[in-house]
């Protein structure tokens, strides 16, 4: 026979201002808690958007990013007649020779400059990568000074609109289109005519090589090939695996920051728990001592307090996730430190993060909960039926 | 003297509940200091800029190059006194996990341009002898343990290849601010070796540090500097040392501004846990209350002594979590190693800190000694706890 749940809720009610303002204090350690895991966890979604498991991307040895990669014209050219490279439908192999540059581009609200990645793609550019779509406007026409510019270049960056012109390397380049690319990497991106961009950065090398895969089980021989060429000094990796390792710094530091406000915040909110749990310990002596006096064990009553702590950070996890779940509708946008350029992504919740941060409530208010609810069981009854 | 007798006996009725109260405040006046002095460690390369220092680099982007030749032409311009060059190596030390900034530099003149790089001038002068030394900070020094002699071996992502350079000299900082993380080199042994491997390469440097004999005329001369190489291949931008600095903070300022709001949600959540423990407090006391109005004390005296519990405790937890900021802040100083090289609790915080604990302890109470006031003395004596 357990103490009724009703008498533990109607605890809860009689104190409304203590309650709220313990269950406000978890709510929002949860809220922290929350839109790191969502934050984190959009990075994640970026970086696997944007790379292709049966891609490849073939870099200079030790360049760690594109922007310091280089590649020669003729190296180039060997790389993309690899026979694991696949044939489009034209007869020509599925390869985009690309070059990196960053410009500094001033934001439209406040005019400060960040550095944007402009990439010349090829003509299978687009076609390597599906998840980009032209949203707005058209592709730019080969040979031309075009440029199309992602979904979030375009709103956050002056004269990356449609219809607008950017002037870098001595000449115009008007945007032509918007391209939206599912919340990937590319979103963050402005592209080009690679020709057109070499001759205007007075660049004869290319940054990389982009190439789909016939079977993506065959990239071991393809990597192994290339990279033993005594002819390259290059190494190939998928681009998954690339794009993840882009944003490592950034998703760990992230990570960290996480973990160790999480930690701090949850001392306080656990001590507002214990101190409202104390109190209300100390309040229903008498109480306590009636229902021992009625037949309650010790072990009921330790449940009826656990369970009172419980549903106070039931109360802080609801709250918290409510809060939290309206910032999905805001992007973040910074410089990735890795590839020095900005990267944009967004908070998403998912059913393991509403979980994660919901059993992290639950916890807060049992450790919270657990001495308070151990002194009560622990109280005599004769005692605690003279108290006051 | 019975009011302050009256507020220290009531803060102590409750031992367990004061402390837990203290205990979390402490925890959360350290994480807002904490967090403060990561903003600031952020921005302490713009606060350490000198205001006679312009930088020019490419207008592109600071990932194109400028022509060496920029630099006789610059300095012919009037006001400018002095001019060094800097290229951003961008090695790596063992691995990714060990950065630390690296810049080949005109050994010639950089450090002149520099004051606040204090070395001494024997070691000075076996670094501009020797074409593979290089001079390193102290922090840089003790992080790794590198000594005068001892050989530093980079694998270079922007400049491919295996380079090693021999510590020559170790500077100090002339203020607790100045950035002592970094590492130079000579750009010339760069450009030789660039001219072998990578000719195209060679004769560019990354950014042009000018030294202006007069800091109100630092826009003049930018303008002057950039309208030197309008239209040509590689436009220039100058600003002051200062706004190049802020340039990098601006990049990341979405995680600053996160920082900074994560800061003040910290405060927010002790608020509501010192505010639950004045309610608690002054709904067990209506009693007491109704009695001393039954006794004649007014309602500014019972709003007074809860005002008074509240700063009490309040300034209790800011007095041991100020203190306890410091030796964390050290601790996590040596934990991050160089990746904030300046890394110290400003006084600005601490000034923070307390204002954050007194708006706490003020907050807190209010509610409470509104009920305290208010009560009316059938129904406090009436009422049970």
């Amino acid at each position: 026979m357990s103490v009724p749940l009703s008498y533990t809720w109607r605890n809860l009610a009689a104190r409304k201002l203590t309650t709220l303002l313990t269950a406000c204090g978890m709510a929002l350690v949860v809220f922290v808690f929350a839109t790191v895991l969502m934050l984190e966890e959009g990075l994640r979604k970026t970086m696997v958007e944007t790379g292709s498991p049966d891609n490849v991307i073939v870099t200079r040895r030790s360049a760690g990013t594109e922007v310091q990669s280089l590649v020669e014209r003729d190296q180039a050219a060997i790389v993309e007649n690899q026979p694991e490279v696949a044939y489009g439908i034209d007869g020509a192999r599925l390869a985009s020779k690309e070059t990196i540059v960053l410009i500094s581009l001033p934001k439209r609200d406040s005019n400060k400059a960040s550095n944007v990645l402009i990439r010349g793609v090829g003509q299978k550019g687009i076609e390597l990568r599906p998840q980009v779509e032209i949203t707005e406007g058209r592709m730019f026409l080969p040979g031309s000074t075009e440029i199309i510019a992602g979904k979030n270049i375009a709103e956050r960056y002056k004269g990356a609109g449609v219809g607008e012109t950017l002037r870098f390397a001595q000449r115009e380049w008007t945007v032509v289109g918007i391209m939206d690319a599912g919340k990937s990497g590319f979103d963050s991106e402005i592209w080009g005519d690679v020709d057109q961009l070499m001759q205007a950065f007075r660049r004869p090398v290319y940054s990389s090589v982009i190439l789909k895969l016939n079977d993506a089980a065959t990239f071991p021989q393809l990597k192994s090939r290339i990279e033993e060429d005594p002819r390259l000094t290059l190494e190939a990796k998928r681009e998954s695996v690339f794009y993840a390792e882009q944003s490592q710094v950034l998703a760990n530091f992230i990570r960290y920051l996480g973990m160790m406000l999480s930690i701090i915040f949850s001392a306080g909110a656990i001590i507002g728990a214990m101190i409202t749990m104390y109190a209300s310990v100390a309040n229903r002596a008498t109480e306590i001592g009636t229902l021992r006096a009625l037949g309650f064990r010790r072990g009921n009553i330790l449940t009826a307090f656990l369970v009172e702590a419980l549903m106070l950070g039931a109360a802080g996890g609801v709250i918290g996730l409510t809060m939290a779940s309206f910032m999905q509708f805001f992007t973040i946008s910074t410089m990735n430190w890795q590839s020095f350029s900005e990267l944009a992504f967004s908070f998403i919740l998912n059913l393991e993060i509403i979980l994660k941060s919901f059993a992290f409530a639950l916890i807060m208010g049992v450790v919270g909960g657990f001495l308070p609810a151990v002194r009560a069981a622990r109280l005599n009854i004769v005692d605690s039926l003279r108290a006051a | 003297m019975h009011f302050l007798k009256l507020i220290s006996r009531n803060t102590l009725r409750h031992k367990l509940r004061t402390g837990l109260t203290v205990l979390g405040l402490v925890v959360a006046i350290l994480a807002f200091g904490l967090l403060r002095t990561v903003v600031d460690a952020w921005y302490a390369g713009a606060e350490n800029a000198s205001s006679t220092r312009l930088v020019t680099r490419s207008s592109i982007s600071l990932v194109f190059q400028l022509p060496i030749n920029y630099q006789e032409r610059i300095r012919k311009i009037p006001g400018v006194s002095a001019i060094s060059h800097a290229n951003w190596f961008g090695g790596v030390y063992i691995t990714e996990k060990n950065f630390f900034p690296q810049f080949a530099v005109d050994g010639k003149t950089y450090f002149d341009l520099y004051p606040e790089y204090l070395i001494p001038p024997a070691e000075m002068k076996a670094f501009r002898t020797d074409r593979k030394g290089c001079v390193i900070g102290r922090k840089l020094a003790d992080t790794y343990g590198f000594k005068v002699g001892d050989t530093i071996p980079l694998r270079g992502t922007i400049y491919p290849g295996a380079w090693s350079f021999t510590v020559r000299a170790i500077y100090d900082g002339a203020e607790a601010g100045t950035d002592t993380s970094q590492l130079f080199f000579h750009w010339d042994y760069l450009n030789e070796t660039l001219k072998k491997t990578i000719t195209r390469r060679s004769n560019h440097v990354g950014v042009y540090i000018i030294q202006i004999s007069d800091a109100d005329r630092a826009a003049e001369i930018s303008t002057e500097i950039d309208a030197l190489f309008r239209n040509s291949l590689a436009e220039t931008l100058t600003e002051t040392e200062k706004a190049f600095q802020l340039g990098f903070v601006a990049m990341t300022e979405a995680i600053v501004v996160a920082i900074r709001v994560v800061s003040f949600v910290v405060i927010f959540i002790i608020l509501a846990v010192m505010a639950n423990t004045m309610a608690m407090t002054a709904r067990e006391r209506i009693r007491e209350y109704a009695t001393l109005k039954a006794l004649g004390f007014g309602p500014r005296f019972l709003s007074g002594l809860i005002y008074g519990e509240s700063m009490a405790i309040a300034l209790a937890g800011a007095v041991i979590g100020i203190l306890l900021t410091f030796p964390v802040a050290h601790a996590f100083s040596k934990q991050v190693g160089t990746l904030f090289p300046v890394f110290g609790v400003s006084l600005e915080t601490v000034f923070m800190q307390v204002g954050a604990a007194i708006s706490v302890g003020f907050i807190a109470a209010v509610i409470p000694a509104l009920r305290a006031s208010q009560v009316s003395i059938v129904e406090g004596l009436r009422h049970i706890g």
